[in-house]
């Protein structure tokens, strides 16, 4: 025992700060990590959050938000909401077919290990590049274009078509989503039971009985949470949509990239309105999302 | 069956053209450069820009800062929170998902309205302060796959018992942490920097609004004004994510074959 400490110390009191010691450098261990997600995560997003309510001089106000509610901006997030829902459905549908094929399609399992693989590689071919393979396959001098006309005589932009649109960015996001959806579903079709669809067939039930009462009802939740999944990976996206369209299809992500670059809507605590809108609409998708895949899961074990 | 079968065909088929033609489209398209005749002229003239070799220096060092300072932050908490906070795992497991709630759009505008040269910390004031905090971002956009990949190899392991066998031969922190757990969850810690790797070198977000010369926003530059060149870069940039995702796979092959030969 030192000097100067008092002989008298009973063994609780010696024993209780020797705890809170051992919590403090508990704590301290995750210190690096929570200063971090603070500094660089959580702070950065609760300034422009609280931003939103904000006057610039400082003041509390909804002005903001209310903002957010006119024409210009709304068609933004129209846009976006729309490309979004039909890249995000498109995705999940064909990426369903997909995942189904090479769980209960009885293909090879040559192709089922090459299509997941591939899906791992696509899920991440985003950003830049991406539009710049869709503008080398379906631009204006792009190979489908221009072996539709050279080969049927079909002029693809005669029809009114153009990649440099809704449509063209709905197809163009489906790249990365189908992948997406297949990665998430596979586990989740592996997951169905051969003894509910013997047990179905055995009580009469036609496959179309099977798909609609026992297979959809347990696998709704993993497809709507997926689909929620993919679509605020849509929604929240930038690069590909700036690389392929610039500026001239007017979604929230670009309008929110020219708002930091040069304040285009003249009102800074807007911009703060805009993220908070996105960062509302992406938060809701993931939460939902969360709460399917946990009902999702129950079937799973 | 049969009919079940067939419309499984159909279905890779229809998916196996959507995946793969814009990768033909883009193949043929970067070798056309020279008029009547397929050659390697854009490679060529991609290879041969001085602003393509700064930026993809510049991006492949900055994931490689990346992934060493992010492996330094994600393994020392990860295996804390298994050994003595396993109360905090669901807090620390939310805070890792962020980065795939909030758009990163929304957490750069953040950065600069936080640390631009007139707030206390000003970051975006000096060249250095802009690559260290684009290098943060890069480190909160990678924590989702770090984190998960991590925790899954730790999982892997018993981290209580290979500590406290360490301690009992007398081996201090650092020696645990780099000499005892790193090792063990190596496989983890590749995988995530493998993707770390992929995320970093096509992003183009945070590196156009930060100012930096990034591989990304030198994409975008080259896909405004060049005809050819881009198709030769998505290529090259599809090669980088396919080479980053293939060396994930067969990490995860060694991962599963390791304890079978313990």
């Amino acid at each position: 025992m030192k000097p100067g400490r008092p002989n008298a110390m009973t063994t609780t009191t010696a024993a209780a700060p020797l705890i809170s010691k051992r919590a403090i450098i508990d704590w301290l261990g995750i210190a690096p990590f929570m200063i971090f997600a603070l500094m660089f995560l959580i702070v950065p997003t609760l300034y422009l959050v609280t931003g939103a309510f904000l006057t610039p001089e400082g003041e509390l106000t909804f002005k903001n938000i209310a903002d957010l509610f006119t024409p210009s901006i709304l068609s933004a997030y129209w846009i976006s909401i729309r490309v979004s829902v039909a890249s995000s459905l498109g995705g999940a549908l064909i990426g369903f077919f997909l995942a189904w094929a090479i769980v209960l399609g009885g293909v090879p399992t040559w192709v089922r290990s090459g299509l997941l693989t591939f899906s791992g590689v696509a899920s991440n071919f985003a950003g830049v590049p991406l539009a710049f393979a869709f503008l080398a396959t379906l631009g204006r001098t792009g190979l489908v274009t221009v072996f539709l006309r050279d080969w049927f005589g079909f002029n693809l932009y005669s029809t009114g078509f153009n990649l440099l649109s809704f449509f063209g960015l709905t197809i163009t996001y489906m790249y990365f989503q189908i992948p997406l959806m297949v990665l998430i579903l596979t586990p989740a079709l592996d997951g169905m039971k051969k003894e509910w669809r013997e047990a179905s067939e055995i009580l009469g039930a036609s496959t179309w009985q099977y798909w609609r009462m026992v297979a959809l009802p347990i696998l709704w939740p993993s497809l709507l949470g997926t689909t929620l999944l993919l679509f605020a990976n849509a929604f929240g996206a930038i690069a590909t949509a700036y690389a392929l369209t610039g500026s001239s299809l007017n979604i929230v992500p670009i309008l929110l990239y020219a708002q930091i670059r040069g304040d285009v809507l003249h009102n800074p605590n807007l911009g703060y309105a805009l993220a908070l809108g996105m960062i509302v609409i992406t938060g809701i998708s993931n939460i939902l999302y969360i709460w399917l895949r946990m009902r999702a899961e129950r079937w799973q074990k | 069956m049969k009919a079940q079968r067939l419309g499984a065909w159909i279905a890779i088929a229809i998916g196996a053209g959507y995946f793969i033609i814009p990768l033909l489209g883009t193949l043929e398209f970067s070798l056309r450069m020279r008029r009547g005749q397929y050659s390697f002229d854009a490679y060529q003239s991609v290879f041969s820009d001085i602003q393509f070799r700064e930026t993809f220096g510049y991006s492949m060092m900055m994931a490689f800062l990346t992934i060493i300072f992010g492996m330094l932050l994600v393994v020392p908490t990860a295996y804390w929170v298994r050994l003595r906070l396993p109360q905090v795992r669901p807090v620390v497991e939310f805070i890792t998902l962020l980065p795939l709630v909030i758009p990163a759009i929304v957490i750069v505008f953040g950065y600069l309205r936080l640390y631009n040269s007139s707030s206390i910390l000003p970051l975006t004031g000096s060249t250095s302060g802009t690559n260290a905090l684009l290098m943060f971002s890069y480190m909160t956009l990678s924590l989702p796959y770090m984190y998960r990949a991590v925790d899954t190899a730790t999982r892997a392991i018993d981290v209580r018992t290979l500590t406290e066998a360490a301690e009992s031969l007398g081996a201090k922190w650092p020696t645990i942490l780099f000499r005892c757990i790193f090792p063990n969850v190596m496989s983890g810690v590749l995988s995530g920097s493998f993707i770390t790797f992929a995320i970093v070198m096509g992003e183009f977000t945070m590196a156009a609004l930060l100012n930096r010369p990034a591989f990304g926003p030198y994409l975008q530059l080259v896909g405004a004004n060049k005809a050819y060149e881009p198709s030769a870069l998505a290529v090259i940039a599809f090669a980088i994510t396919w080479l980053s995702m293939g060396l994930i796979q067969l990490v995860s092959r060694f991962q599963k074959s390791a304890p079978a030969k313990a």
